[in-house]
């Protein structure tokens, strides 16, 4: 029933999924949820700057988005409140972003593909990236799992076992900036911080550990992605927003189960 | 040989300067408590031991391979972390349930091995961060106003139960406290802080000294002190090392 680039799209949202929900699971522990959006948001200028330079799209938003979250960290603690600044930056990065693809000869009707994915259009390249990348991400968060729990947890518990909560928070930059590279064509700049913690916060009623979270958020993040798929197929919707509307339903029942339970 | 010693530490956080030429050691089994008024720099120092803190000046030197435990001032775990006290305890490093239990038992936490970090009482939640310090059997334990929020009983308790863990464990102890009664009868050595070190020594030297009592007032033992931030004080030797 399923044509061939429905497969691809599935797999696609799939992939996302998997490296958004520990990802997520961090964004919502660490209360980063701005922190993803400014990063989500710059993507935005990676796409202008892409396709002013006829790079792939991929290089161009993993290089705007890494520089955001970079930005972020710097300016941090300089007299401004951490939300104002993340407001200040996430939003001008938007508007920047959407002023400068204007720019860019031809590039004006693709708009709402970088807005909002375009995941019925991806390509197998397209999916080897993705796979590509959401293996990094996955393998990072792996690898560091334990220390960036820790520095989670306490800063100063991290320094006392000899961890540098700094660098666990480059590695979760480094980590955001591959996930947006990746959800720009999946879910689109707007809508990569809903693939983030939505999954996340539907895991939180029924996990105990954080292992456990994050392995449910990502059941949750993949059952929304196909759902989504499946109802922008029988309705004609918008997959990208199909799928975070999957993931929302899953949310409410999730925290009225929880509510219930509790 | 101290097993973690620091020289002429100073430290600035958010434009202020916090600490001056600060000198402290700890030798081992000591018991040595840090006191001060609010905005002394007593965290800020205990955290410049386990290496937290960006110093401008001066150094922090362990002991070669030295353990040290660290039990924060009061945590706050996010509510949307779901952490089981044993997984806490597994963190940086996995530990065997039988060593975990063994450090929850020592810290009088044996029964809240299978229960969530955020729904812990005050007092629970303290013994639990007591219990991961202990886990490498640390040759030094500091602490960060440990019984902050707990009632007189449960804080003379813990208090207690620090006695024997330093007599069972044989470490040494540091403590930033606000309670002065309990610190002049449970410690070796007093480090009375105001951004530096206004006089140490002795439990009762200190509380006879007149740097103390500028900062403390004269009740009995300091245990009606109010906690006034006199920037005014002067001193006779300018700084004990």
């Amino acid at each position: 029933m399923l044509d061939d680039f429905l497969i691809r799209a599935a797999l696609a949202g799939l992939g996302l999924a998997l490296a958004a929900a520990p990802l997520g699971c961090f964004v919502a522990w660490r209360r980063m949820a701005f922190f993803g959006d400014a990063t989500a948001h710059a993507a935005i200028l990676g796409v202008a700057l892409s396709l002013a330079l006829s790079l792939p799209i991929f290089a161009g938003t993993l290089v705007m988005a890494l520089i955001m979250a970079l930005a972020v960290g710097a300016l941090g603690g300089r007299g401004l409140a951490v939300d104002t600044l993340l407001g200040v930056l996430s939003h001008s990065a938007l508007a920047a972003g959407l002023v400068a693809i204007t720019f860019v000869p031809g590039a004006r009707l693709d708009l709402s593909a970088y807005l909002f994915g375009d995941i019925l259009a991806v390509t197998r390249t397209d999916l080897a990236v993705i796979w590509g990348g959401a293996a990094l991400v996955v393998a990072l968060i792996l690898w560091r799992w334990q220390r960036l729990l820790t520095a989670t947890l306490s800063p100063d518990l991290a320094h006392a076992s000899g961890i540098d909560p700094r660098r666990e928070q480059h590695v979760l930059t480094l980590a955001l900036a591959v996930t947006v590279a990746v959800a720009i064509k999946v879910v689109g700049a707007l809508l990569i911080g809903a693939m983030l913690l939505i999954p996340a916060a539907a895991a939180r009623p029924f996990a105990r550990t954080p292992e456990a979270m994050a392995l449910i958020a990502a059941a949750v993040g993949g059952t929304a992605a196909l759902a989504g798929l499946e109802a922008a197929w029988l309705f004609d919707t918008p997959a990208g927003p199909s799928m975070v509307c999957a993931a929302a339903v899953i949310f409410l029942a999730s925290a009225a189960f929880g509510r219930g339970r509790g | 040989m101290s097993l973690l010693s620091a020289r002429d530490l100073q430290v600035t956080l958010g434009g202020h300067g916090v600490l001056q030429g600060v000198d402290f050691h700890i030798d081992p089994g000591e018991i040595v408590t840090i006191v001060g008024p609010n905005g002394s720099g007593k965290s800020t120092l205990l955290r410049s031991l386990i290496g937290a803190v960006r110093l401008d000046r001066g150094s922090v030197t362990r002991a070669p391979g030295l353990r040290l435990g660290y039990v924060p001032q009061a945590l706050r775990i996010d509510p949307t972390l779901p952490m089981t006290v044993r997984r806490f305890l597994s963190l940086p490093a996995r530990v065997e349930t039988a060593t975990a239990r063994t450090a929850l038992r020592e810290a009088g936490a044996e029964a809240l091995e299978g229960r969530q970090m955020a729904g812990l009482s005050g007092g629970q939640f303290q013994r639990v961060l007591l219990a991961r310090a202990l886990l490498n059997e640390p040759q030094v334990l500091l602490l960060d106003e440990p019984t902050q929020g707990l009632d007189q009983p449960g804080s003379a308790a813990f208090y207690r139960r620090i006695e024997e863990i330093r007599a069972h464990l044989g470490c040494a102890v540091v403590m930033v406290s606000h309670e002065l009664h309990v610190v002049m009868s449970a410690s070796d050595r007093v480090v009375c802080l105001n951004g530096h070190v206004c006089c140490e020594g002795h439990p009762e030297t200190v509380a006879q000294a007149a740097e103390y009592r500028a900062l403390f007032g004269t009740g009995t033992h300091g245990a009606l002190a109010l906690y006034r931030h006199e920037h005014t004080h002067s001193h006779d030797h300018a700084d004990a090392s």
